[in-house]
């Protein structure tokens, strides 16, 4: 899409205090890759990053008017797109560094809700910095971790040079078992390259290729079936026998379908469904084959705020698969199971 | 029924041949006429500045954009994401009011008929007047607007949750008018009875200064990001709409219970409106490029500019009323003796 491509990609960078989001940062902005980055930041002045253009941000998450307890924004992010805007044209991405303690969705959600901001600027990926030492711990008792991990396009896992083979198990199992999604990567002082980062079109309708989740990677022969939680359970995919940690509070959700599904049924139910349970719904993923139709319908959201499109033509051989994924907060399992069966003709 | 040919499209008179065109050099957020010339604010760096005959200069202020700008007709002062504000007067001099200690963005900036100014950065709402330090007020969160009261020197402070209204030379406790939303321009009636605010939502709200009795304008498809009073205050002309929307204002009871006027129809959304300094005219730029000048009492328009390129992004008039300017996203302008 030609008008996606001209607005300016917006990455958020979230990740709990000390997992290594400033030098993260510091190591996209000081690489030659000839790009100028406006940055945004939540304690002006108080780090040292190194960049022209750095603005301090309030973190003040807004409610809107429109009676929808999730549907909050950052009024800051409002502002300074705003001002930033006068300077088009002066830098070609922004990267929005939110606190350790900051929830994700409002900073997203800016990038759909305002008109304004829609217009310039475009949600390129929500990337979580983790710590591979702490992050297990932080899951248990930050719950502001746990959203993070959740929402994540992209995961570094950073610091894996100070932890043991298992405990690295240990902790990505930890994340696949909130977000099986996400790409991760395995780092030390925050060691990525910038394409893994940057530039991943994580909001694009016209990217999502495929919703397949990760597995673990049986690259260790750790079999240690130490489970450490009282709520294991199996799903039915294999994953080599290596450790599978169910969250109680934080799952995802995946349906699929390979009976093509009836858009006067699933449309008014996905609605539905995010606004009666869009709270609880972080993130929401989905490709979809409906009856009579040959194009493939995409869609994504952020709690309550959803966006679809016919994609292109399915291919001649591709399977015709509907699946869709939910990544959120003591999710109703059986009752969207039950929406999502009903929305296949009999 | 002889004349009516359903396949013509209404004509309107123009005066399009009139304009002088003007190359403005780069985006323009506002214009303001200090005396017959006419500033055009860019929206990075330089004021523009037009004579009648269409000669311009620039006036570089900011080291980078240009984020807010009032004037008094005597000076035009702006704010910057280089932390300063800065005046710049009819002679062409510019003089630094006040630089951030931090360097914050100057985000918002008002001024009083007796030279006090005010501007904000973050949370923080300053005033100073023509002697003594600058006075500091806190609100709980980032400043969206800032107005002067018509009389007496009360500043209204717009934000998340409500408008604060701080008396800066007195001792009185500030007076909250609260209503939930993010809250960003601001202004007070000409008559000093009404305060209207336009929120991040695309609506509007008002507060009756007497008695702080709510005025809920809403049904905007888009933000409103221009607001005007006509001539004697009687009506608040509005964009955000593919009309131009103007509330009532003439009874004690305000907009409340009325339907607002809706003039000027095209296909594209109003984004700057600036009502005559004393007739009941006004005008309004639209998305499309198109500038048109509407009577206030039945909506009859005239066609200032054609429908071409970039949104308008600037209107204003002349303290007389026998100038206007107007200026584009794209940076281009045009100024037009009435």
């Amino acid at each position: 899409m030609a008008e996606a491509s001209q607005k300016i990609p917006v990455t958020v960078l979230t990740g709990y205090l000390g997992a290594g989001k400033t030098t993260l940062l510091n190591r996209i902005l000081s690489e030659n890759h000839g790009k100028k980055y406006a940055v945004i930041v939540n304690e002006f002045g108080e780090i040292g990053i190194d960049n022209d253009l750095i603005i301090g941000a309030d973190e003040e998450v807004f409610e809107m008017n429109n009676g929808c307890v999730c549907c909050t924004v950052r009024g800051d992010l409002v502002r300074i797109m705003d001002g930033l805007m006068k300077r088009k044209g002066k830098f070609d991405a922004i990267i929005v560094e939110t606190t350790g303690l900051a929830d994700p969705a409002p900073v997203a959600q800016t990038f759909f809700v305002d008109e304004d901001v829609q217009k310039n600027a475009r949600l390129d990926a929500v990337v979580t910095v983790a710590d591979a030492k702490w992050l297990s711990d932080r899951l248990k008792d930050a719950p502001e971790a746990k959203n993070q991990i959740a929402f994540a396009d992209v995961i570094v896992l950073n610091k894996t040079d100070l932890v043991t083979k298992p405990e690295l198990a240990e902790v990505e199992a930890r994340i696949r078992g909130i977000n099986p999604y996400a790409k991760l990567h395995r780092t030390e002082r925050c060691q990525v390259g910038i394409t893994d980062v940057l530039e991943r079109g994580a909001f694009d309708l016209d990217r999502i290729l495929e919703i397949e989740p990760a597995f673990l990677e049986a690259d260790d022969h750790d079999h240690d079936h130490h489970h450490g939680h009282d709520h294991h359970h199996h799903h039915d995919h294999g994953h080599g026998g290596l450790k599978h940690y169910h969250d109680e509070e934080m799952q995802s959700l995946s349906l699929r379908s390979d009976k093509p599904l009836d858009p006067s049924l699933f449309m008014p139910w996905l609605q539905n469904l995010v606004q009666s349970e869009g709270q609880k719904i972080l993130r929401s993923k989905g490709i979809l084959a409906f009856a009579g139709d040959d194009d493939r319908y995409v869609f994504q959201g952020v709690h309550m705020m959803l966006e679809g499109d016919h994609q292109r033509k399915w291919k001649d051989g591709e399977k015709r698969e509907s699946r869709v994924v939910f990544i959120g907060r003591d999710l109703p399992e059986q009752q969207i199971r039950d929406g999502f069966e009903a929305c296949i003709p009999a | 029924m002889k004349e009516f040919d359903p396949g013509g499209a209404p004509s309107i008179v123009s005066i399009t041949d009139r304009v002088k065109p003007l190359a403005l050099g780069g985006a323009v957020s506002s214009v303001h006429f200090l005396g017959d010339r006419a500033h055009f604010v860019g929206a990075e760096e330089n004021i523009a500045i037009a004579t009648a005959d269409g000669e311009v200069t620039q006036a570089p202020v900011h080291f980078g954009a240009i984020l807010c700008a009032a004037s008094d007709g005597k000076r035009i002062v702006t704010g910057g994401d280089d932390g300063k504000l800065l005046a710049l007067d009819a002679k062409g001099e510019t003089m630094t009011l006040a630089t951030d200690a931090k360097r914050r963005w100057i985000d918002n900036v008002a001024l009083h008929t007796d030279g006090t100014v005010a501007w904000s950065a973050g949370k923080t709402a300053f005033v100073q007047g023509a002697k003594g330090d600058a006075k500091t007020f806190e609100v709980p969160s980032t400043v969206g607007g800032l107005a002067f009261a018509p009389k007496g020197l009360r500043l209204a402070v717009a934000h998340y949750g409500g408008v604060t209204l701080w008396f800066p030379n007195m001792a009185a406790n500030p007076e909250f008018l609260e209503w939930a939303g993010s809250h960003l321009a601001v202004t007070f009636s000409p008559d000093n009875k009404f305060l209207v605010t336009a929120m991040h939502e695309p609506a509007m709200h008002g507060w009756r200064l007497a008695d702080n009795r709510h005025m809920r304008m809403s049904g905007y498809p888009g933000r409103v990001r221009s607001m005007s009073w006509s001539a004697g205050g009687k009506g608040l002309a509005t964009s955000g709409a593919d009309t131009v929307i103007v509330w009532p204002f003439a009874s004690k009871d305000g907009p409340m219970g009325k339907e607002p006027a809706m003039l000027a129809p095209l296909p594209a959304r109003v984004s700057v409106v600036a009502c005559h300094p004393k007739s009941d005219i006004m005008v309004a730029g639209y998305g499309d490029g198109t500038v048109l000048m509407i009577r206030l009492d039945d909506g009859a328009e005239i066609l200032v500019r054609k429908n071409a390129g970039a949104p308008v992004t600037a209107l204003g008039w002349n303290a007389k009323g026998t100038l206007l300017a107007f200026g584009t996203e794209d940076g281009d302008g045009g100024i037009l003796e009435m």
